[in-house]
């Protein structure tokens, strides 16, 4: 095993791209994402990473050129951030749709206007229709882990789609914690580089990318569909390998708190990690209450999800993102009713929005949050709020 | 667990210090965080940082309001509401300044009440005369281990050793000794 050192979130993850030997690196610098890519170019000025970075002028570009690089059989990173993400969404669609097992990480931050570097959720949720694997780390040293998983499931034969992973701006980007650091022999034995995709080759000549008319198109997509669908198998196995071989297990979704609880707040990133916090400091008063963190967002693990809530009282769903016009203005929420409706589960749910463009998520938010769950979980759905409740706005 | 705030201004190096300590704690086998108060980064701005040292792992990341130590970079800072908010009976505060502790005790009336060990240091003029610039962060990380031993002398100079360029890295290991022994605190 690696050591122990102390290092700032984008660090951590810059570490780990390491450890995995990829090939290219294309990127764009923004905030908060920008120091990763400048720690790797520093890794590839010394010697320590043997690898292409390619300097672009614009996100789009940089995905672009990611594409290029994984058709071509590289394995290849990048990373952005807000309106950096904005401007790959063209690009992204395509790398998923061309199967390119690209590894992409989101350093999470609000999107313009107005204009706002700090942490929220709209980047990652913009995106979240456009076929790609997502995950979201709650602490630094499962954004450093989640690099080595990432391409474990992406280039697996059976999946071949590009993977997000993602680590909240500043709250884990700029904070420095202590990273059990995965080596380059460690992370190449638990995700060897093999091209297991189709790949351009001028020996051997194929077409990516080709116009796909009426009567292939839709049968492109419906094997896309499919591939995401199968590859929760695949992520499943890839965490419990990643478990045994490091010890440190990542689940698609994660309960903690009481072992009956009538009460559950469902979060994603950090603010799971202040919840637990908030839980642990009022243990003594011995609710029935928890936290159910998703980790996996696409494919969304529905059938866990109903597992977990299938007998609690209420659930408050906490979205740090905001759809207006939308029946469910916050996404998670959107995920989580539609996946109980499915399977006929009748716990009630709430939406919050809280902690837009960087506000804190604090104790005393989620204070409110839990007492609002409480004071309304004998109420029958009838009077139970239909829109979201914002949670630390100023009215 | 631990928690210190960092209080300064852009360009004294308050980020370094909160990140300098909790690299020294992690060294030691603690587990620690460290992380700014996220603003646009502009000189003389006000800038506050975060420091968490816990034996277990920490999950908490929300803001630090209930500080078990105060370290004030900017002598005229001592004033602010913002500085003082929170601080925990029995805490430290730990001010750059060429005034005496009982001097910021006879000031602060708070301070006595709450029973703050109080520390000072002219971090400013120790800076001055081995670095030749007013970056007093790492005086202030020795006035800071001074007071309350949170970590050790030897961790936090192994952190700066590793962190600066070598020249860099002896200039600030004198800064930090020089202030870890200059430091004046009255315990209450």
């Amino acid at each position: 095993m690696g050591k122990v050192v102390p290092l700032s979130g984008n660090s951590a993850v810059a570490y780990a791209v390491k450890s995995a030997d990829v090939d290219v690196i294309s990127a764009y610098p923004i905030t908060p994402q920008t120091t990763i890519v400048e720690k790797l170019a520093e890794f590839i000025a010394n010697g320590e990473l043997d690898a292409e970075m390619i300097h672009v002028e614009s996100e789009h570009s940089a995905l672009s050129a990611a594409v290029g690089a994984a058709a071509a059989g590289a394995r290849v990173y990048t990373a952005s951030s807000s309106q950096g993400i904005a401007l790959m969404y063209e690009i992204m669609f395509i790398a998923s749709s061309l199967r390119l097992p690209i590894v992409m990480t989101i350093a999470t931050r609000a999107l313009s206007a107005p204009i706002n570097i700090w942490n929220d959720h709209s980047d990652f949720m913009a995106v979240s229709d456009t076929g790609w694997i997502m995950m979201m780390a709650e602490n630094n040293q499962e954004a450093h882990d989640d690099i080595i998983l990432a391409y474990k499931i992406a280039e697996n034969p059976e999946v071949l789609l590009p993977v997000v992973t993602a680590l909240d701006g500043y709250f884990m980007t700029h904070t420095t914690e202590p990273i059990n650091v995965i080596e380059r022999e460690e992370a190449l034995s638990f995700a060897p580089k093999r091209k297991t995709w189709f790949t351009l080759d001028p020996d051997k000549p194929v077409t990516m990318g080709a116009l796909g008319d009426p009567q292939w198109y839709f049968e492109f997509k419906k094997q896309q569909y499919e591939a995401m669908k199968k590859s929760r198998e695949v992520i499943e196995r890839s965490i419990d390998e990643f478990a045994r071989v490091f010890g440190r297990r990542y689940n698609a979704v994660e309960f903690y708190g009481d072992e009956n609880p009538e009460v559950v707040l469902v979060a994603m990133g950090h603010v799971v990690g202040n919840i637990r916090a908030y839980l642990n400091k009022m243990r003594s008063k011995n609710s029935r209450v928890g936290v159910l963190k998703v980790k996996l967002y696409r494919p969304f693990p529905e059938d866990l999800i109903v597992r977990y809530l299938e007998d609690v009282e209420i659930i408050g769903v906490v979205d740090r993102a905001l759809i207006p016009g939308s029946s469910s203005p916050g996404p998670l929420h959107s995920e989580i009713v539609t996946a109980l409706r499915k399977h006929e589960v009748n716990t009630k749910t709430l939406s919050f929005v809280t902690g837009l463009g960087g506000r804190p998520v604090t104790h005393e938010h989620i204070g409110v949050m839990l007492s609002k769950l409480s004071e309304l979980k004998d109420k029958p759905v009838s009077e139970l709020p239909r829109e979201p409740l914002f949670i630390g706005v100023r009215e | 667990m631990f928690e210190i705030r960092w209080h300064g201004r852009g360009g004294m190096g308050a980020v370094t210090a909160a990140d300098v300590t909790a690299s020294a704690a992690i060294k030691a086998g603690f587990y620690a965080l460290a992380f700014p108060e996220f603003g646009a980064e502009r000189r003389g701005a006000p800038v506050t940082a975060y420091t968490r040292i816990n034996k277990e792992i920490i999950y908490d990341r929300t803001p630090i309001t209930n500080p078990d130590a105060v370290v004030v970079l900017d002598p005229y800072m001592i004033t602010s509401p913002k500085v003082l908010a929170g601080l925990k009976e029995g805490g430290y505060l730990i001010v750059n300044t060429t005034r005496e502790p009982s001097e910021i005790l006879d000031q602060i009336a708070d301070l006595r009440r709450l029973r703050i060990a109080v520390a000072t240091v002219d971090a400013t003029s120790i800076a001055m005369n081995i670095l030749k610039q007013p970056i007093v962060n790492t005086a202030m990380i020795g006035a800071l281990i001074a007071a309350t031993k949170i970590v050790s002398l030897d961790d936090v100079i192994e952190v700066v050793r590793e962190r600066f360029p070598e020249r860099l890295a002896e200039i600030n290991v004198n800064i930090i000794n020089e202030s870890y022994k200059l430091l004046k605190v009255i315990k209450q």
